[in-house]
C-alpha cells in the first residue's frame, strides 16, 4: 500500500530515464517515496529495487547510509536543532531543552499529534548564525526561545505552509527533462549514442 | 649448462618478456607480471602479507588496511595498500620495515577495539585469521579501555547462516561474495560510521544457494554455519581431501570429522572446477551420512517388514533371486538400474557383474533425465573451456538449480565479458539475466527457435567467430529429450568445431555411463526396463541407489513395475520409498565412507576419500558387486578399491592413464573422455501442435527437493519450496484466476489441484511445475514418453 502511487510511478519512470545506468536513480527514487509517505517504507524500498534492478538489501543499505532518509513514520515537521560547538556556545543546548519542554518530547521523539519530531543534530554549516535550527531542512538563524515558540505556533496554525512543506518534500518545483533530452538507460559499455546526443550532432 | 669461453659468440638473448616487471621485495629481486597486485607478487616471492579483506577470487577493495607495505617507485618509500596497487618497474617493496610493523600494529589495535574477545566460545577460534594475525602482527596490548560496541548476539540471516555483528570487522568479503560471485546481493552494509553493519533487508533472508561460502571466507567468527555451530574446535578436526558428489560438477572439498562423525565440508580452491566455492546442498549435505536413519546392515523381506540378516544370508538371497529370474526368462530378465550415486569403481564393478556375469543388456544409470547417450561421445568441453569460450550456447536445464557451481563459473564468464551466452529455454533460468541472448520458446518449438535464431545476422556472426561450447542437458522431465537433442544438433551443424559440455546432474552419472552402466546391444532404457518389468518379461530389478518411486518422471510405470511381482534387490544407504518395496536390501557405504574415484561432467576423474567408518556393516558398492558375482559363479578379481581402479585403466580406453599412482600426483585430477565419434543424427520429428485448450507442460528440478539425501540432512530438509504451478501472467488472466489461487491441472495421467503463480519468464501457453517437491508429486501426472507433454488448466 505504501508503494509509489500511479502519479509518482510516472515521475519515477521519468527520473529513471535520465540515467545511463538505471541504478543511479536509487536515491532520487528514495526521495520521491519519502515525499509521498513522509518516510521510506519497506514496500517502497522493495519497489525501488524492482525498478532499478537491484535488491531490497542494496536499496536499504544505500538508504540507511543517509540521515535524511527515515524508516519509521515521522512528524509532519522534523525540527533539527544544532548542538555542535558553535551553537552550543551561544545557547544551543538551552534551545534543545526549551524545545523538549515546549513540545513535550525528547530528541528522537514525535509529538502525539504527529506534527513534530525533534532531533538534536551536529553542525548544519551556519556557525556564525547560532543557535540555529532547521524545520524540514529549512534554516532558522539566531533562534531565541521566543522565536522558537513563535515558530511552533506558526507551524501549528499553518501560517508557514507556503514556506515549509511537509517532511519529505525537498522542493515544490519539480525538474522536468523533456523526453528527447533524457539520456535514456544506455550503459556506457554499449557503443550506442543516446538519441538526444545524436540529434545534437 | 656450461659457460662458453668466448664472449663474442654469445647466443642472442631471448626477447624480454613484455609482461615481466622487475621489482625488489625486501631487498630481493623478483620478476612479477604486468598488472599483478603487490600482495600477489609478494606471495609469489615467498613473502606473505597479512590481510583480511583481500581474497584471490574477488576484486580487491582495500577495506581492512591490514596489507599495508612500503613501496618506493622512485620518489621515496610510501605506505601503500598492497592489495590495491599493481607492481611497477623497479618498485622497491618492503613488507617488514619498522614503519610497516607500526602500521600493522595500529590497524590491528583499531580492528580489535570493537571486537569481542570471546575466542574461547567462538567457532572460528583456532582457525581465525584475526586471531592468528593479532598474534603474529599485533601490538599485544590495547589502549582502548572504553565499552565495546554491542549488538544482539547472533542473528540468523538465513536458514543456514548466523551473523554475530559484534565480531564483524567490516571487511566486505561476504557482501562482495554475495554480489560479485553469487549474484545474490541480499546482504549489504547498512547504516554508517560506527553503526555500520552487515545485514539483510528486514525479513528478507540471505536465501542464496551459495550462502555457506560466506562462512568459509569470513576472516573472523562473525558468520557461522548452523550445522557446525559449537560442534568442534578446529584442533579436534581431522581432514582429508575429497570430491563432492551431490551433483556432477565435481567440486573439490575437504571432509572434516571428529570422533568418527563428519562435521564439515570446506571448498578447496582448484582452478579447473570450483575455485574454492561450494553450493549449500553440497556443503551441508554431509548430514545425511551421519543420519540415524541410515541402513546399518543388510535385510531381507519377511511379510510386511524386514528382518536384519548377515551379509552371507543377504547375498545368498540376492543371488538366488537373480538366478531364478535368469532361469525363468533368460539373462535379460534381470534389469540393473542406477549407479550414479557411487564411485567409478562401484559403477564398473556393477557393470561387469551385469554385463559379464549375468549377461543382461538391460543396464542403465539414467532415470529418464538425460539426452541420448551419444551426447557423451561428442567432442567434450572442459568447464574451463566453457567458461572462457567466445560463445556459450545453453540448451540445458536451469544450471543454478541443478549444477550450481557450473552456474557460478558461467556467470563469471558472462560478467567478466569473456563469453557471450546464448540461451534457448522454455523458462527463464538463473543465467538468463547474464545471457547475451535469452530466447524463450514453447516446448515443441525448440528446433524452430534455434533455426530462426541462427538466421539472425547478429547471432550468426557471433557463432561464426568459432570457439563455441554447447551446454547440453534435458530441460524438461515431462517429455522425451528428442527435440532438445535435435536443437543441439542444429547448433552443432552451424558451429562445426563446437564442443559439448553435458549438463547432467547425478553425482557420478558420467562415470557410471562411461564405465558400462549403459545398455549393451539389444538393451533398453530405464523406462523400457520398467515397462518390461510391468509386463513380466523383466523378473528381477537391481536398484543401485535409485529411488524410483519419488525420482522417476513416470510414477504409473514405476508403480506397475514394482507391483508386478518382480523381485527387487535394493542397494542403498537409506530405506527409501522404493527400497521399502524390495525383497533384499543391501546397505551401501555413503559419501565420506569410501575411497575411489568419480568422473564429473567434463570427464575429469578425481578421488573421493574415506574419512569415517561405515555406518553399521555397510559396504561399498564395488565390494557388494564382487561378492554377488562370486555367488553367481564368477570371480571379478577385485580385492581392493585400487585393484578396481587398475582394472578400469586396463580395460576402458578413455581411462587408460588413470591409475592410482597417476592420480596421486594429479592435483586437478585427470581427464577421461571417450574419443569423439559423432554419430548422432537428428530425429527430424515434430511435435503435434497442441490443441487450442492445452498448455505445454514443463517439469524441472530445483536445488532442494525430496531427494533422500536432502531430506536426511536436517539443515536442508525444510528448504524445498513445495509444489506449485507457474504460468505466464497473461495466461493467468486468460484462465481467470488470481496469483496465489488454486487451479486444477489435468494431464493424460491424472489431475491435481495446485496453487498457481504468475511467471513472466515463461513462454505463453506454457506451464511449469517443480519435480519431487513437498505438497504433492508431479511424477504421477507425467510419463516422459512423448515429444511434448500437454496439460489442461481449469479453475476450481
Amino acid at each position: 500500500m505504501s508503494r509509489l502511487n500511479a502519479a509518482n510511478l510516472e515521475i519515477a519512470r521519468e527520473i529513471m530515464s535520465r540515467y545511463p545506468v538505471v541504478r543511479s536513480a536509487t536515491i532520487p527514487l528514495l526521495h520521491l517515496s519519502q515525499e509521498q509517505n513522509g518516510y521510506v517504507t519497506r514496500e517502497a524500498m522493495q519497489q525501488i529495487a524492482e525498478l532499478v534492478e537491484s535488491t531490497a538489501a542494496e536499496v536499504y543499505g544505500t538508504a540507511s547510509f543517509y540521515e535524511m532518509f527515515k524508516f519509521e513514520p515521522i512528524g509532519k515537521y522534523c525540527v533539527n536543532i544544532c548542538r555542535s560547538i558553535s551553537c552550543h556556545l551561544v545557547g544551543g543546548d538551552d534551545l534543545v531543552e526549551h524545545a523538549e519542554h515546549v513540545l513535550g518530547i525528547k530528541p528522537g521523539g514525535t509529538t502525539a499529534d504527529g506534527l513534530f519530531t525533534l532531533e538534536a543534530v551536529e553542525c548544519m554549516a551556519a556557525c556564525t548564525e547560532g543557535p540555529t535550527l532547521q524545520v524540514n531542512y529549512r534554516h532558522r538563524f539566531r533562534v531565541t526561545h521566543q522565536d522558537f515558540d513563535q515558530l511552533i505556533d506558526d507551524l501549528r496554525a499553518g501560517r508557514l505552509d507556503a514556506e515549509i512543506p511537509p517532511h519529505g518534500t525537498l522542493a515544490r518545483e519539480r525538474q522536468h527533462i523533456p523526453a528527447d533530452k533524457a539520456a535514456g538507460n544506455v550503459s556506457p559499455d554499449t557503443p550506442i549514442t543516446p538519441a538526444w546526443m545524436e540529434a545534437a550532432q | 649448462m656450461t659457460d662458453t669461453a668466448s664472449t663474442a659468440e654469445q647466443p642472442e638473448a631471448p626477447a624480454p618478456d613484455p609482461n615481466a616487471v622487475q621489482v625488489t621485495i625486501n631487498g630481493v629481486a623478483h620478476t612479477a607480471r604486468k598488472g599483478q597486485l603487490v600482495i600477489e607478487a609478494a606471495a609469489e616471492a615467498g613473502e606473505y602479507i597479512p590481510r583480511f579483506c583481500y581474497h584471490e577470487r574477488m576484486a580487491p577493495v582495500g577495506k581492512c588496511r591490514m596489507c599495508l607495505v612500503e613501496a618506493d617507485s622512485g620518489r621515496g618509500p610510501a605506505v601503500t595498500v598492497s592489495c590495491m596497487v599493481q607492481v611497477a618497474p623497479d618498485m622497491k617493496i618492503n613488507t617488514e620495515s619498522p614503519t610497516v610493523k607500526r602500521m600493522q600494529e595500529g590497524v590491528l589495535e583499531l580492528l580489535l577495539a570493537n571486537h569481542p574477545l570471546d575466542c574461547p566460545v567462538c567457532d572460528k577460534g583456532g582457525e581465525c585469521p584475526l586471531q592468528d594475525q593479532a598474534f603474529s602482527h599485533g601490538p599485544g596490548e590495547s589502549r582502548f579501555v572504553e565499552e565495546k560496541r554491542h549488538y544482539e548476539k547472533p542473528i540468523p540471516i538465513s536458514e543456514l547462516v548466523f551473523l554475530d555483528r559484534e565480531r564483524c570487522i567490516l571487511c566486505d568479503r561476504c557482501t562482495r561474495f554475495a554480489s560479485e560471485v553469487a549474484g545474490d546481493p541480499l546482504i549489504h552494509f547498512t547504516s554508517r560510521g560506527n553503526n555500520t553493519q552487515v545485514n539483510t533487508f528486514p525479513d528478507e533472508p540471505f536465501a542464496s544457494y551459495f550462502s555457506g561460502n560466506t562462512v568459509q571466507i569470513c576472516p573472523v567468527g562473525a558468520l557461522t554455519a548452523k550445522p557446525y555451530r559449537f560442534k568442534a574446535r578446529p584442533w579436534d578436526l581431522d581432514q582429508t581431501e575429497s570430491t563432492c558428489t551431490s551433483c556432477a560438477v565435481g567440486c573439490r572439498t575437504v571432509v572434516q570429522s571428529s570422533r568418527d562423525e563428519v562435521l564439515r565440508y570446506q571448498g578447496v580452491d582448484n582452478d579447473a572446477v570450483n575455485w574454492g566455492w561450494l553450493c549449500d546442498k553440497g556443503r551441508f549435505g554431509f548430514e545425511a551420512t551421519n543420519s540415524e536413519s541410515r541402513l546399518q546392515g543388510p535385510a531381507i523381506r519377511s511379510g510386511d517388514g524386514f528382518t536384519s540378516v548377515g551379509w552371507n544370508d543377504a547375498l545368498d538371497q540376492a543371488a538366488t533371486l537373480i538366478k531364478a529370474a535368469v532361469a525363468a526368462g533368460g539373462a535379460s530378465a534381470v534389469g540393473v538400474i542406477g549407479g550414479a550415486r557411487g564411485t567409478n569403481e562401484d559403477a564398473y564393478a556393477w557393470a561387469r557383474l551385469a554385463h559379464d556375469v549375468i549377461g543382461t543388456p538391460n543396464v542403465y544409470a539414467h532415470l529418464a533425465d538425460a539426452l541420448r547417450s551419444e551426447i557423451l561421445e561428442m567432442p567434450r568441453a572442459t568447464i574451463n573451456e566453457a567458461a572462457s569460450a567466445t560463445t556459450i550456447v545453453l540448451l540445458a536445464p536451469d544450471l543454478k538449480e541443478e549444477l550450481p557451481v557450473l552456474y557460478l563459473r558461467l556467470r563469471d564468464a558472462a560478467e567478466k565479458k569473456r563469453s557471450r551466452i546464448i540461451e534457448f529455454t522454455a523458462r527463464k533460468s538463473g543465467l538468463s539475466k547474464y545471457a547475451w541472448k535469452s530466447i524463450v520458446s514453447r516446448p515443441g518449438d525448440e528446433v524452430e527457435a534455434v533455426r530462426q535464431a541462427l538466421t539472425e545476422p547478429e547471432i550468426a556472426a557471433q557463432i561464426a567467430k568459432g570457439d563455441v561450447v554447447v551446454v547440453a542437458g534435458k530441460a524438461n522431465l515431462a517429455a522425451l529429450g528428442t527435440l532438445q537433442t535435435d536443437a543441439i544438433l542444429k547448433v552443432l551443424e552451424a558451429a562445426p568445431g563446437a564442443k559439448v559440455l553435458p549438463a547432467y546432474r547425478r553425482g557420478n552419472i558420467v562415470g557410471a555411463v562411461q564405465l558400462g552402466m549403459n545398455p549393451g546391444p539389444g538393451g533398453n532404457s530405464t523406462a523400457k526396463i520398467l515397462a518390461d518389468a510391468a509386463a513380466g518379461t523383466v523378473k528381477c530389478l537391481v536398484l543401485l541407489g535409485v529411488d524410483l518411486v519419488s525420482d522417476f518422471p513416470d510414477a504409473q510405470t514405476v508403480e506397475r513395475a514394482l507391483s508386478s511381482g518382480v523381485s527387487i534387490i535394493a542397494v542403498d544407504t537409506f530405506l527409501s520409498p522404493t527400497a521399502q518395496r524390495a525383497n533384499v536390501v543391501l546397505a551401501a557405504a555413503a559419501a565420506g565412507e569410501k575411497n575411489g574415484t568419480v568422473t564429473n561432467i567434463e570427464g575429469r576423474v578425481q578421488t573421493v576419500a574415506q574419512k569415517i567408518n561405515v555406518a553399521g556393516t555397510s559396504r561399498p558398492d564395488w565390494m557388494i558387486a564382487t561378492e554377488l558375482a562370486a555367488r553367481l559363479g564368477k570371480d571379478l578379481g577385485f580385492t581392493s578399491v585400487d585393484s578396481v581402479t587398475e582394472a578400469i585403466a586396463a580395460s576402458v580406453p578413455a581411462y587408460a592413464d588413470i591409475t592410482p599412482t597417476a592420480l596421486k600426483s594429479a592435483r586437478d585430477g585427470l581427464l577421461a573422455v571417450p574419443t569423439p565419434s559423432a554419430s548422432l543424427q537428428p530425429s527430424g520429428q515434430q511435435a503435434e501442435p497442441a490443441n487450442g485448450y492445452d498448455y505445454r507442460l514443463i517439469v524441472s528440478r530445483e536445488l532442494y527437493d525430496l531427494g533422500i539425501n536432502n531430506q536426511m540432512s536436517p539443515s536442508l530438509a525444510g528448504l524445498a519450496r513445495g509444489l506449485r504451478l507457474h504460468m505466464h501472467p497473461s495466461d493467468l488472466e486468460r484462465v481467470g484466476v488470481a496469483d496465489g489461487a488454486s487451479v486444477r491441472i489435468t494431464t493424460e495421467r491424472g489431475a491435481k489441484v495446485v496453487t498457481v503463480h504468475g511467471d513472466a519468464g515463461l513462454a505463453r501457453w506454457t506451464v511449469w511445475m517443480p519435480f519431487n517437491q513437498p505438497g504433492g508429486s508431479v511424477n504421477d501426472l507425467i510419463s516422459a514418453s512423448g515429444l511434448v507433454a500437454d496439460a489442461r488448466i481449469e479453475t476450481v
